[in-house]
């Protein structure tokens, strides 16, 4: 079996133009997709993370029918406290989940004594929160601002940056924030500006932040009622698997109309980002399929040509015994070698341009936010790669190498 | 050289080469071999009946388009006839599949080309060592002794480490020699050996396949049209037209 390899392998040296051709094809493929998945792939990730972690969560729980009238932030539709007790005891004895915060959604008018304006705001129990979003500290601009403190007291508010530009709000202003309550009767309370917090992608990016208590209060809301529940899993590639899980854990709570009460989202059904990150996987395959023609053309040609030019040779060694399914070996370890070569240089040159780019931190502007190149690809992705070029490198030399395994001698013998 | 035939038999009788008593290693029984070309066809050979003894050492002889080599490949199961039996060592080899014919040869045939045909990315070792590596399957340990003897045998044994582009014509049959005997084959096939070489190397080259059917008893069986080695064969036999012409062998009589 070893005499093969070493044949293939002298075979490629005598024609060495030819084969290194073949494999700086094969080599620039792999780079490309080693490169491309690297940043694709990180690019996802990033965004991902900073839009789950800056205030989205992982999942989401709200009343069945709130996220179709999200755009109105719908009082009617919140968490009875008996139901968010509910949904405690769920989530509570999760052990996949690492934590979860109540919401309270309300849009506002919010003035600061002499402009009005409307304003999305999110009521949050701070300890939970940082714990379900865990980047939105990140996002808050302040001199004054004590992140070790807390994240934001009763009577405070963070307030949008653009709001704050527009309106000339400053840390430490007071601002009145009015709402309508379910009942129609509207409120208003003072709150002191505690920061500014940048807006990010994604739905809720650009909502204000006040305490949970205040919300109840500004709402006069009694007792442990909340508009959603937003949910961090320990383990972001289970998602899914959490996700289904939970799904099936409340699907047997039912309203009084024996349908459910409760409706569980992703934060890829929440954000528009989630069809950017399909896009990016479908580039991502689509580089992947461009490789693997690549890598099959280039083989496929390489191998026909040998096959053509050794005719009298495969004549020669098949007139002396050698088995069909031998000379079929002897192509394929061929094509094998090439797949093989031009994977290995392709991998080590992907992985040292990934390498490069973490080294000097190229940053880039997406969607207002300002992001840090930081390229990784994960093991298995580079196994992935090599084992497709690897088993596209075979599949290309099945023809040629069933072609010569194929030859009569005698005709070979006569090929001039 | 002026080849006289004797021909005692009548045009395209059966020959028979053995000796009394001997098992035949080559016989053929009525073998035509007809090839389509196109639309019409060409008949290569007509109804030959041969046997050849073991350890014979035979010249087919004849002009171009006689029919030689077309009578090595079916000998060589690298063809078959389009009727007629082949029979090898005893084993019909014109019904073998693709696959049996292979390890038949592998088995039982060596080869010697008018081109030479070694491998050009392997030494002169390495060509030698090729039967017994990829098709015998031998450990190193076993065949390594054998091609050095062998390439002792033919005289290359200074050149194992040269590639056959670095090697000379004659040199180069001295392996290919080395290569059809070195798996210790029945039958040497030889097609116009020394077409390739010039007078005294091709001289060299017939008695070194001579002395080496001496020293192994291995039946050589080899087509030449070339006048200055037909002379150098035990026995002849002659073609034309597809048709066995005579035999310069006295013992051979008609079966």
């Amino acid at each position: 079996m070893l005499n093969i390899f070493k044949l293939a392998a002298r075979n490629l040296r005598r024609y060495l133009r030819r084969t290194l051709l073949t494999v700086l094809l094969i080599v620039l493929g792999v780079t490309l997709v080693i490169l491309f998945s690297g940043l694709s792939g990180s690019f996802k990730s990033m965004m991902i993370g900073i839009i789950t972690d800056s205030n989205l969560g992982h999942l989401q729980l709200h009343r069945k029918g709130y996220v179709a009238s999200i755009d109105t932030l719908p009082l009617n539709f919140n968490l009875k406290p008996a139901e968010y007790a509910q949904l405690r005891e769920k989530l509570d004895t999760d052990p996949q989940i690492a934590g979860y915060a109540p919401r309270i959604k309300v849009g506002a008018m919010l003035s600061n004594f002499m402009e009005t304006t409307s304003v999305r705001i999110t009521a949050i129990d701070p300890d939970k929160e940082l714990v379900v979003s865990p980047a939105l500290p990140d996002r808050i601009k302040s001199k004054a601002w004590n992140k070790a403190r807390h994240l934001l007291g009763p009577g405070e508010i963070l307030v949008p940056m653009k709001i704050a530009n527009a309106l000339s709000i400053k840390e430490d202003d007071a601002i009145v924030l009015v709402a309508t309550n379910r009942d129609g009767s509207v409120n208003g309370l003072t709150f002191k500006v505690v920061g500014l917090v940048e807006d990010v992608a994604g739905p809720q990016g650009k909502d204000g932040f006040i305490h949970l208590q205040d919300a109840r209060t500004l709402l006069r809301i009694d007792g442990e009622e909340v508009s959603e529940v937003a949910v961090r899993v320990k383990d972001f590639s289970r998602l899914e698997k959490v996700r289904k899980h939970l799904a099936a854990g409340i699907a047997d709570v039912k309203n009084p109309g024996g349908k459910p009460l409760f409706e569980l989202h992703s934060w890829a059904e929440l954000t528009p980002f989630a069809t950017i990150a399909k896009m990016i996987d479908l580039l991502t395959v689509t580089m992947k399929i461009i490789m693997i023609g690549i890598v099959l053309i280039s083989i496929l040609n390489v191998m026909l040509m040998s096959v053509y030019e050794r005719v009298r040779e495969i004549g020669t060694i098949a007139a002396i015994g050698t088995s069909p399914m031998r000379i079929m070996g002897l192509f394929l370890a061929e094509g094998l070698f090439l797949g093989l070569i031009g994977a290995t240089i392709g991998i080590v040159i992907g992985v040292g341009g990934i390498a490069l780019l973490n080294l000097f931190k190229v940053q880039f502007t997406f969607a207002q936010m300002n992001l840090v190149l930081a390229p990784t690809i994960q093991v298995s992705e580079i196994l992935t790669v090599s084992a497709t070029v690897l088993f596209m490198a075979v599949a290309a030399t099945l023809q040629p190498a069933w072609k010569a395994s194929r030859m009569e001698p005698v005709d070979a013998l006569r090929h001039v | 050289m002026v080849v006289i035939y004797k021909p005692r038999l009548a045009r395209n009788a059966a020959i028979c080469l053995t000796k009394e008593g001997n098992v035949a290693l080559i016989e053929i029984r009525d073998v035509s071999k007809v090839y389509a070309l196109g639309e019409v066809s060409q008949q290569a050979l007509k109804d030959i009946s041969l046997s050849i003894d073991k350890g014979a050492f035979v010249s087919i002889v004849g002009p171009s388009g006689s029919g030689k080599t077309t009578l090595l490949n079916l000998l060589g199961c690298l063809d078959k006839p389009t009727s007629g039996e082949v029979f090898i060592n005893g084993t019909r080899t014109d019904q073998l599949n693709r696959r049996d014919a292979a390890r038949f040869r592998g088995d039982h045939l060596g080869f010697i080309f008018q081109s030479f045909n070694l491998i050009p990315v392997l030494t002169v070792f390495e060509n030698v060592e090729y039967p017994l590596q990829m098709i015998k399957d031998e450990p190193q340990s076993i065949r390594r002794p054998k091609v050095l003897a062998m390439l002792e045998a033919v005289g290359m044994a200074e050149h194992v480490r040269k590639l056959p582009d670095q090697l000379s014509g004659g040199q180069r049959q001295r392996v290919a020699i080395a290569r059809a005997l070195v798996a210790s084959p029945k039958l040497v096939l030889a097609d116009e050996p020394t077409a390739s070489l010039d007078h005294v190397t091709a001289h060299n080259i017939i008695t070194l396949m001579r002395g080496m059917r001496d020293t192994y008893g291995t039946t050589f069986v080899f087509s030449t049209h070339d006048p200055r080695i037909v002379g150098e064969a035990e026995t002849r036999i002659a073609l034309e037209d597809g048709q066995i012409e005579g035999t310069t062998q006295e013992e051979a009589v008609s079966c």
